[in-house]
């Protein structure tokens, strides 16, 4: 084969000057910032389009959803949050966090080369155990019970992602279809024991299909905002840390050079001593401790109790897929995939007029844009080929 | 056979981004003519010809079919103007029946819209007897083997209408048998009158094949020359630019310990057949032993048995005196066997990760690389710098993807790699496949060396010629078992034979 390679020196014309290696691997870099931008912007161009059919200026609405998360605060900033604007940055910030750590345990599964599903799940896990933990050893002093509880929701996650793990490592059942089913048993497990007659039921009114909520010593403290609504916690700069521990984690221990290799070739990996069925069930498992995280700061740091109802309407755990396939399953990346979707979650869903945006819509649009962003990364090959027709017309234009 | 070229490109120039992969390249072939198109990896040998089959435009040059000048936008184009390209990689249909893909895009029909199976496998039935290419058409491509499947993609050339045929590397993908029936079809294609544009770096087929041998080097084209008078010493120049060693330069080996020891071992493949069937042998400190055999005789599944990536059935296998149960890639690594393995792309190497991160892929763990689990990036780096150095592997750095680098410095990575663990026992499987002649040159004298260091060698190669220019002892592998043994003096003929299962009975 004759493809151009490194070692074929003749320079055209000018010289070349990082070498065509540089030059592959500056592209690769650029595309990984790039391809996400694209995403994104046509995503919400294509979300304009059907606000627009709906006679609206889609300008305004995106204005409005834009102030509506509360992003207007960097204009002015203030830490009272009296004012709208403060007070939407903290909302958004708490869908962050959650956004932060669903997104990481798809990405992390993703570089041991596996699809995790299974977030809403862990996550559903997660906070049941917070809540049970928070509630029934109420009576403990308030750092070891936080610390207690969230362990508890952190090892629940990680154990029913590494379900699937094993399942895979076992028997090689697929990692996809294990995790939908564990999110179905961890749905129903939650309706029974919230619902009537279940073990997590709230004990002073039994009528009620509603937890009991946690004891005030297992509250995560807020740092921002009030606690009685809903104010920022410090489950936001866990999250924080959890950005930087998967980061960690993947570049800077032998763990993560393994999970990487199995990610990328399990052949070459198990040719290099690496046990590939071990890493499979550990990296489900860590993947699962990051949503198990998010249920359990989530218990911990706001929702306090969780009933029938709000079940079939959490869906953050989806929401991290879109999130880690944005942020192309790095840390960074995770981080503003997880403030746009945290902005949109919170922003399409309060305060909009009914003449800037059709309401039904506006609920909805963060779920188009969601499902046009999981489609478009699937097809980052063309948006690629779209950039580098841009590049190779402008190099004509040039030479010309 | 007509003197006047049927097909001339002229001048043919294509630049792609930092490199000029054809520089000003004139080439031409004629009628009943094989015309071989040498060159290392990465000569321009590709790019020249998917020029000529419309897949690229060239920047600069012409290209003049029977005097008349045209252009080719699609292969479209050129195939309706007789041109046929059987590529490297097939590109067939694995569910469907071979009549299927050969009439693929020119389906004959019956009432105009249902397709006449009947006719198109009676068609194809008489063009595999003209040239004869047996092959059954009706057969599914999935169920017939490489060699058929290339003879598939051959008649749907002929099928076509191709006058001039490019094939390009043919034989990569052959066993030697294979090969020997690909140049009869060659040989009554030619008859025909048609020509052929055969593509290869390997000196000893052109030389067997060719009529005439243009031979491209960076891009640019080094010479014409008639098959006769040509030697595989004055090719191997031109191609590389300067001499080139092809014989292997070696004392006559001093074996020392039995530092490898396989003891009647039985191995089953993955689908639970029995391919290693009582093996034993030994390989000493200071020899390389190599194993002879047509491919698919248990040569694979004795790799990885020894280097612990497949579950041995029966029998032992000992390095240095000590003998392994329970082996795993691990526990083989550690008592210190090196591992070339036959297939870099999908084994050998993490083509994602950098070189400094394939070059750690067994030590990653082990201090200085890590410690108590924290990894250590720039102490990869370092000593991927170090080995980069040693090993001279060109076209990166230590942070370079090794998925960026040629086939031979892969192989450079690889080698770097194993080498480095300084290990007792080196199983170098297929170790020069797909590689230029400077790569290989370098990769056997290397070889060499480390038996002078005094490891221990076993040689695992389907090229007779490489294990019979290595090896001090050849063992002859058939069909799971050892069917000859032979000193470095033995004939190609005789272990040929051998290999083909002739002379089983009269070992047993």
């Amino acid at each position: 084969m004759s493809a151009p390679s490194p070692t074929t020196p003749p320079v055209v014309g000018k010289p070349a000057p990082p070498g065509l290696a540089a030059r592959l691997a500056l592209r690769h870099r650029a595309g990984g910032v790039i391809v996400p931008l694209l995403t994104a912007l046509i995503a919400f161009l294509i979300g304009g389009v059907v606000v627009a059919a709906t006679g609206h200026n889609p300008l305004l609405a995106y204005r409005d959803i834009f102030n509506g998360a509360g992003l207007n605060w960097i204009f002015h900033p203030t830490t009272s949050t009296v004012d709208a604007a403060p007070y939407n940055l903290t909302q958004t910030l708490l869908q962050t966090t959650t956004l932060i750590l669903t997104g990481l345990a798809v990405a992390f599964a993703f570089r041991c080369g596996m699809f995790n599903i299974g977030g809403q799940g862990q996550y559903f896990v997660g906070l049941y155990i917070a809540n049970w933990v928070g509630h029934d050893l109420a009576g403990m002093e308030t750092f070891p019970h936080v610390v207690l509880a969230i362990t508890a929701a952190t090892l629940g996650g990680a154990v029913w992602a590494g379900i699937a793990g094993f399942l895979k490592a076992a028997v090689g059942a697929h990692e996809v279809i294990s995790t939908i089913m564990l999110n179905w048993i961890a749905i129903w497990v939650g309706t029974y024991l919230f619902g009537d007659g279940g073990l997590l039921q709230n004990t002073a009114n039994p009528a009620l299909p509603i937890s009991n909520n946690v004891a005030d010593s297992a509250k995560l403290p807020v740092f921002w905002g009030d606690k009685d609504l809903q104010g920022l916690h410090i489950g936001f700069f866990i999250a924080l840390a959890a950005l930087v521990i998967f980061w960690i984690l993947l570049n800077r221990t032998t763990l993560g050079y393994e999970v990487r290799a199995v990610g990328f070739n399990p052949d070459a990996a198990a040719y290099g001593g690496i046990s590939v069925k071990k890493n499979l069930v550990r990296a489900m498992a860590i993947s699962g401790a990051f949503a198990g995280l998010a249920g359990g700061i989530d218990m911990l740091g706001y929702l306090y109790r969780y009933g029938v109802s709000d079940i079939p309407v959490s869906s953050v755990g989806f929401l991290g897929i879109a999130v880690a396939l944005l942020g192309r399953n790095t840390a960074v990346g995770t981080l503003f995939g997880a403030l746009l979707f945290g902005g949109l979650l919170f922003g399409t869903t309060h305060g909009l007029q009914s003449n800037v945006i059709d309401p039904q819509l506006a609920g909805n649009l963060t779920y188009m844009i969601q499902g046009l962003i999981v489609l478009f990364v699937g097809a980052d090959v063309i948006i690629l080929t779209i950039w580098n027709s841009r590049r190779k017309l402008r190099r004509r234009a040039g030479s010309a | 056979m007509a003197d006047a070229p049927v097909l001339e490109l002229q001048g043919i120039t294509k630049a792609f981004p930092g490199i000029v992969a054809n520089d000003r390249v004139d080439f031409d072939v004629r009628a009943g003519e094989v015309h071989a198109l040498l060159g290392e990896n990465g000569a321009g040998k590709s790019t020249l010809m998917n020029i000529l089959y419309g897949l690229y435009k060239a920047d600069e040059g012409e290209i003049r079919l029977k005097g008349k000048p045209v252009s080719f936008v699609s292969a479209r184009d050129a195939i309706e103007v007789g041109i046929g390209m059987v590529h490297q990689h097939f590109m067939l249909i694995p569910v469907m029946t071979v009549a299927e893909n050969i009439v693929l895009g020119n389906e004959p029909t019956r009432d105009t819209i249902f397709l006449d199976e009947r006719g198109a496998e009676a068609r194809v039935a008489e063009l595999s007897t003209q040239y004869g290419l047996a092959v059954d058409p009706g057969a599914l491509v999935r169920e017939i083997t490489v060699g058929q499947q290339q003879r598939v993609e051959i008649l749907k050339a002929l099928y076509r209408g191709a006058e001039i045929l490019i094939l390009d590397e043919p034989t990569a993908v052959l066993t030697p048998q294979e090969a020997t029936e690909l140049f009869a079809i060659i040989q009554s294609l030619k008859a025909d009158g048609k020509s052929i544009i055969f593509i290869s770096h390997k000196l000893g087929e052109v030389l067997e094949i060719a009529d005439r041998i243009t031979v491209l080097r960076r891009g640019k084209k080094i010479e014409t020359v008639p098959r006769e008078g040509a030697t595989d010493a004055s090719l191997a120049r031109a191609m590389v630019g300067r001499e080139v060693l092809l014989r292997v330069d070696k004392s006559l080996a001093v074996p020392g310990d039995v530092l490898l020891r396989v003891d009647s071992l039985r191995v089953r493949d993955d689908r639970g057949i029995e391919k290693v069937r009582g093996l034993s042998f030994e390989v000493r400190a200071g020899e390389i032993v190599g194993i002879a055999g047509v491919d698919g005789n248990g040569q694979t599944e004795l790799i990885d048995a020894i280097t612990g990536l497949r579950r041995i059935e029966a029998g032992t296998v000992s390095v240095a005196g000590e003998a392994i149960d329970h082996a795993t890639a691990r526990s083989m690594l550690d008592i210190g066997v090196g591992h070339i393995p036959e297939d870099r792309q999908r084994r050998g190497l993490v083509l994602e990760f950098s070189i400094a991160e394939n070059i750690a892929l067994h030590d990653y763990a082990a201090a200085p690389s890590a410690k108590w689990g924290w990894l250590f990036p720039s102490r990869l780096i370092e000593r991927g710098a170090t080995l980069i150095e040693e090993f001279d592997v060109r076209g990166g750095g230590p942070t370079t993807r090794a998925g960026g680098l040629s086939g031979g410095n892969q192989q450079k990575v690889v080698v770097a790699r194993e080498i480095a663990r300084d290990p007792k026992v080196l199983i170098a499987a297929q170790p020069t496949r797909g590689l230029d002649v400077g790569a290989i040159e370098y990769l056997h004298r290397r070889l060499v060396d480390e038996r002078a260091r005094g490891r221990a060698i076993l040689l695992i190669s389907l090229e007779l010629e490489e294990i019979m220019s290595l090896s001090d002892r050849i063992l002859v592998v058939y069909e799971g078992e050892i069917v000859g043994e032979h000193g470095p003096d033995v004939t190609e003929e005789e272990i040929g034979l051998e290999m083909l299962g002739g002379s089983r009975k009269a070992v047993a």
